[in-house]
């Protein structure tokens, strides 16, 4: 980069200035795009009654990757933590809880990490969630494909028997 | 040269640090509460071991005993993936956990403190109704522990040892029935499975046990630190009141003794 600088380094620099001015929060659903609603929000192809409440904007890509939600998201911004102080204040919840009042939204999926602090955010979700008119599902947790069982930990093979059908 | 340990021990908070490391808390019976930092804690193979409750192997390396060393360890009871399901018993694992970490010294042994909590822990694979008793019998054992232990034999006012139904916000100390009856809007409740350890005890019992505990709690363990109770262990009794559909009592903050 350094030897060809105007092919390379400035393209590149300019990029990234694009970028960071281009790039904003979606004011729906908080992920990170271009434009203002998202382009997930704006697509009428997806389902608008199916919202997927995720930790972050990188959960949301990993999800998109799989191509396994058709409908739309809400990115929390984090869970909540004592240790590092992060109180339901510092998340993306009150927005939630007004997405979940409206008529269109029917379903709202908890897919956020299988941790101490992800489960507690989750129950703390499902409680404020009870009043609103949508079903409030979790990701399951399990054996992964691909995976054999002597090589799970003790944790996912207690959940993935209590999970069976 | 270096200095080492392995022992049982419960992992009682992991905070990210660097590239994918966490500086983990754990407390042993020997070793007390103890820290160190785990490298590659955070990452996949290794996040789900150093969950808040899981009881591991740990092992503790450093060049010096005063040193934040390197911890490692091995799964022997993953708690936490077992609590997640339940809000109740997730909430009486990080409250436990929270309360340990916040109040007990750094790397000063409390043995008893320790096998209390593996107790709790192990009373969560029965159920909270196993579990939030030994929570509140274990949270006064701390209190006792750290030097604010409570006086539940005897009723502070007229000696008697029947009937104590009360305890004195102010002493510590039981109170029966009868002489509380005046003050009953000032004094905190006691359950009898916290004098008794075969008593039956309800929910309402373990919400008066935690209120009871909490309140020495916040006042002397953590008051004395100029710090509150932590919000893991306000969770856990918020849920429980919320789940019984009770209010919050009114505080009792300079309530007089019952004496």
């Amino acid at each position: 980069m350094l030897a060809d600088p105007q092919a390379l380094m400035l393209p590149l620099s300019d990029a990234l200035r694009a970028a960071a001015e281009a790039v904003t929060p979606c004011r729906i659903c908080g992920n990170l795009d271009a434009a203002d609603p998202c382009r997930i929000c704006t697509n009428p192809e997806r389902d608008q009654g199916l919202v997927c409440v995720v930790e972050g904007v990188a959960d949301l890509w990993a999800l998109e990757r799989a191509h396994a939600h058709p409908g739309v998201y809400h990115v929390l911004g984090g869970t909540l933590s004592a240790l590092s102080g992060t109180g339901p204040e510092e998340l993306r919840i009150a927005p939630l809880l007004r997405r979940a009042e409206d008529d269109q939204v029917r379903e709202v999926i908890l897919a956020l990490p299988a941790t101490v602090e992800g489960a507690s955010t989750a129950h703390y979700l499902q409680d404020r969630l009870a009043g609103a008119p949508v079903t409030v599902t979790r990701l399951a947790q399990g054996v992964p494909i691909g995976g054999s069982l002597d090589a799970l930990d003790d944790g996912t093979l207690a959940a993935a028997l209590r999970a069976r059908r | 040269m270096s200095v080492e340990w392995a022992a049982p021990a419960v992992v009682l908070s992991a905070r990210p640090y660097g590239e994918g490391g966490v500086i983990a808390t754990v407390l042993t019976e020997a070793q007390g509460r103890h820290p160190g930092l785990v490298r590659g804690g955070g990452s996949r193979g290794q996040v789900a071991l150093w969950q808040t409750g899981n009881l591991i192997e740990a092992r503790w390396v450093a060049r010096l005993a005063d040193q934040l060393g390197a911890l490692s360890g091995e799964m022997v009871h993953a708690a936490a993936a077992l609590a997640m399901e339940d809000a109740l018993s997730l909430a009486t694992l990080a409250g436990a956990c929270a309360v340990a970490e916040g109040a007990l010294p750094e790397r000063e042994a409390h043995p008893a403190i320790f096998h209390g909590l593996v107790s709790v822990i192990a009373g969560l694979a029965r159920g909270t109704d196993t579990a939030l008793p030994l929570l509140v019998r274990w949270e006064a054992l701390l209190l006792a522990d750290l030097g604010y232990g409570l006086d539940l034999e005897s009723c502070a006012a007229t000696g008697a040892r029947e009937g104590l139904e009360w305890v004195s916000p102010r002493s510590g100390r039981a109170v029966s029935a009868k002489a509380g009856a005046p003050y009953a809007d000032r004094l905190l409740r006691l359950p009898a499975f916290l004098r008794e350890p075969d008593a039956a005890s309800t929910p309402q019992d373990w919400l008066a046990g935690l209120r009871l505990t909490g309140f020495f709690l916040a006042r002397d363990a953590f008051g004395l630190q100029h710090r509150p109770l932590p919000p893991a262990r306000q969770a856990l009794e918020a849920r429980l009141a919320d789940q019984l559909s009770l209010t919050h009592p009114p505080t009792h903050q300079g309530s007089p003794d019952a004496r």
